[in-house]
C-alpha cells in the first residue's frame, strides 16, 4: 500500500452512511462497476459522472456508518477513488476497507482543512497527508503491523490463504 | 486488570487468559451468518481466494431474507447463488422461503446462538445476540468468507461503555424507547468501537425481546457489540431451543469502563428518532400530530411476538386511518403462526393493515412499502437515513411498536394510551 496517491478531492460531511454511499436498491447487482454508477447519488448527483481516477474522497466524524454493506468501500473503491481520508470511520466500514485492501486514513485535522476540489498527495506508509493547493501537511495515524500485512497481501482472504500455503 | 463480559468472552474464544481494550486478537467463532445480500459476495471472496470448503458446515447460517420472496430477476439470482453454494458445501442451517425468518429473530428463536458464544455475522445488526449474554457483532462480506474459510476472525479488543438500568418501564413504554433514549444521549458514535454492557437491577425487569430490541440498536450508537448479563429469563428462554452448553460469563468486580451512562427506566416515555438520524430522538408528544402516510410494524429490531401483541392490542376493534398504510411483518414463520393461533393477525386485518411472509423488505426500501417523494413513515425499523426506505425525499421516523400503532389510527404521530391524541 505504499503506492504513491494524489488527486483532486471529493468533499462530504459527518456521518455519511453506507445507505448514501450506495443506496439498498442497488444492491441486487453486486459487480463493482455497476456499484460505481451509483455511487454517492443520493446526496451528490454529480459524483459517479465526474470522479477520475486517482481523486480522494474526504469525510468528516463517523464515514460509513450504518448498514454492513461491503458494497460501500467497494462502489467507492470501483468509482476509481485511490483512498478516503476522514475524521473517524465507522467501525464494520473501517474492516471492510482494510479487508478488501482499500486504504482508508484516520485524521480529523486533514478531514477539518482539506477543502473540495483541492490536490492532496498521502505516503499510505507514513500517514502523511500533504494538501498541495495549501501546502499543509497532516499526519494520520498509521495502521498496526498486523493490518499493514492484510492490505500488503491484497485483502483478508488473500492474506490468509497465504498463511494456510 | 479486570475485564468486561465482552472482553472475557473475547479472550477464552482466543485462548488467551486475559485481554485488554486495544489488543488485536485472532478468536475462534461459533457462527458464521450471512444473508441475501451479503453471501454471495462473500461466496466470491471466499473462491476467488482458492478455498474449496467450509471449515464446518453446521456452524454457517444462511438467511435469505432481505429481498424475499424474491422481488426481481437480480435479488433471484442472489439467492440462486447462495442456495447453490449451501447445498455444494452442506450447510445445514440454510433458511430459504418458507423457513426463512428475519435472520435477528430467527437465530435465537431457533436456538442456533447462546450465551458464551463468539459471533459474526455479514449484518449489521448481528450485535442483537448480545441480548443472550453472547459476543456477536456485524461485519462485512470478505470477514464473513474469512470466517467460512477458517473458522477464525480477527478483532480489537473494544473499550467499554457501561449503560447502569435502574426502575422499571411504564405501560406504553418498552426496549425500543430505552434504546432510542440513550442513541439520544450518547449520539450515533457516541459507542464507536465500543462495547455497551448493560447492567444494574432495571435489567430483570425486561423482557426477552425487550433485551433483543436493546442489542439490536448498538450498532445505531456505533458500538460494536451492546451485551446483557445472563439471568434467569435468560436461562428459561433458551431452555429446549439451544443445543449447545451455554457458557455465562460476567464482568469482573473492577472491569474498566470509560464511562458510565445511568438511564432510570421509569422515567421514560415513548420517544421516536426524527429524519435523518437515530440520534435525533425527541419525545412522541413533542411532535404528536404530525401527518404520516405509512406504518411499518415489524423488522428485526421489533418484528417479535411481544411487539406484535403490542401493536395489536392498540389497534383491536380500530381502524388505520384513510390516509396510512399500514404494513405488519411478523419476524419469523413461528411468530406470524402464534400470531395466527392468538387470533392477532385477524385483529390486525380487521383494522385494515396489509400483513406479510417474514421480510427484511421495507427497512432498506428492498420491497413491501416503498415510499415515494414528500412521503412520511412511522416504523418500528432501525435506520432513518436519507433514502432508507424509498425515495431521497421521503422521511422516515423510529418509534416503538406501540407508538406506531397508535399512530396507525391517528393518521399521525400519535402517543400510545393516550386516547385524546389517538383520535385526533
Amino acid at each position: 500500500m505504499s503506492k504513491d496517491i494524489r488527486g483532486k478531492v471529493w468533499k462530504y460531511g459527518d456521518h455519511i452512511d453506507t445507505d448514501v454511499i450506495i443506496p439498498a436498491r442497488y444492491l441486487n447487482a453486486p459487480e463493482p462497476a455497476e456499484l460505481a454508477k451509483h455511487c454517492m447519488e443520493d446526496i451528490d448527483t454529480s459524483f459517479a459522472g465526474a470522479v477520475q481516477q486517482g481523486d480522494i474522497m474526504v469525510g468528516g466524524w463517523n464515514f460509513g456508518c450504518g448498514s454492513s454493506r461491503e458494497h460501500a468501500p467497494v462502489a467507492i473503491q470501483a468509482s476509481g477513488v485511490s483512498c478516503v481520508i476522514a475524521a473517524s470511520f465507522a467501525r464494520i466500514f473501517y474492516r471492510n476497507s482494510i479487508n478488501i485492501g482499500f486504504p482508508i486514513l484516520e485524521c480529523p485535522e486533514a478531514s477539518e482543512s482539506i477543502k473540495a476540489g483541492d490536490t492532496v498527495s498521502v505516503d499510505t506508509k507514513t500517514g502523511v497527508i500533504t494538501d498541495e493547493t495549501t501546502g499543509e501537511t497532516f499526519k494520520a495515524v498509521p495502521f498496526p503491523a498486523f493490518i499493514e500485512k492484510i492490505i500488503e497481501s491484497g485483502g483478508l482472504l488473500p492474506y490468509l490463504k497465504e498463511k494456510q500455503d | 486488570m479486570g475485564m468486561t463480559m465482552t472482553q472475557k468472552i473475547l479472550a477464552a474464544h482466543a485462548g488467551l487468559k486475559e485481554v485488554q481494550a486495544g489488543d488485536l486478537i485472532e478468536a475462534k467463532l461459533d457462527i458464521v451468518l450471512g444473508n441475501d445480500v451479503t453471501t454471495p459476495v462473500a461466496i466470491g471472496v471466499f473462491e476467488k481466494a482458492g478455498f474449496t470448503e467450509v471449515f464446518d458446515r453446521e456452524k454457517i447460517v444462511i438467511t435469505l431474507d432481505h429481498y424475499t420472496p424474491c422481488k426481481d430477476i437480480k435479488s433471484a439470482e442472489l439467492c440462486m447463488t447462495a442456495r447453490e453454494f449451501a447445498h455444494k458445501q452442506g450447510i445445514t442451517h440454510l433458511y430459504d422461503v418458507g423457513t426463512v425468518g428475519i435472520e435477528h429473530a430467527l437465530l435465537p428463536e431457533q436456538g442456533i446462538v447462546g450465551p458464551g458464544d463468539c459471533i459474526i455475522g455479514a449484518d449489521s445488526h448481528t450485535c442483537t445476540y448480545g441480548a443472550l449474554g453472547a459476543f456477536s457483532t456485524g461485519v462485512g462480506s470478505t470477514d464473513m468468507a474469512a470466517g467460512m474459510a477458517s473458522g477464525l476472525n480477527w478483532f480489537k479488543v473494544p473499550a467499554a461503555i457501561k449503560v447502569e438500568l435502574k426502575g422499571e418501564l411504564r405501560p406504553f413504554v418498552s426496549g425500543k424507547d430505552v434504546i432510542l433514549h440513550l442513541i439520544g444521549e450518547i449520539g450515533v458514535d457516541g459507542a464507536l468501537y465500543r462495547s455497551l454492557e448493560f447492567t444494574g437491577e432495571g435489567v430483570a425487569s425486561l423482557s426477552m425481546d425487550d433485551r433483543f430490541t436493546i442489542s439490536n440498536m448498538a450498532i445505531e450508537a456505533g458500538g460494536k457489540n451492546g451485551i446483557f448479563p445472563v439471568d434467569d429469563k435468560t436461562r428459561e428462554y433458551i431452555r429446549d431451543r439451544f443445543g449447545r452448553e451455554p457458557v455465562e460469563y460476567t464482568a469482573d468486580e473492577d472491569a474498566v469502563y470509560e464511562r458510565t451512562v445511568t438511564i432510570d427506566l421509569s422515567q421514560l416515555e415513548p420517544t421516536v428518532s426524527m429524519p435523518h438520524l437515530p440520534s435525533n430522538t425527541k419525545l412522541a408528544k413533542e411532535v404528536a400530530g404530525l401527518r404520516i402516510d405509512q406504518v411499518v410494524i415489524g423488522s428485526c429490531t421489533n418484528g417479535r411476538m411481544s411487539d406484535l401483541r403490542a401493536a395489536a392490542a392498540i389497534l383491536k376493534g380500530k381502524k388505520v386511518a384513510d390516509n396510512v398504510r399500514c404494513i405488519v411483518i411478523p419476524a419469523t414463520q413461528q411468530i406470524y403462526l402464534d400470531c395466527l393461533k392468538e387470533g392477532i393477525i385477524e385483529t390486525f386485518i380487521e383494522a385494515g393493515c396489509a400483513v406479510s411472509a417474514p421480510t427484511c423488505g421495507p427497512c432498506l426500501g428492498g420491497h413491501m412499502g416503498v415510499m415515494a417523494a414528500g412521503e412520511r413513515a412511522v416504523t418500528t425499523t432501525n435506520r432513518n437515513f436519507v433514502g432508507r426506505m424509498g425515495h431521497t425525499e421521503s422521511e422516515v421516523i423510529l418509534a416503538s411498536p406501540a407508538t406506531a400503532a397508535a399512530s396507525a389510527v391517528a393518521g399521525c404521530v400519535a402517543v400510545p394510551g393516550d386516547e385524546q391524541e389517538a383520535q385526533r
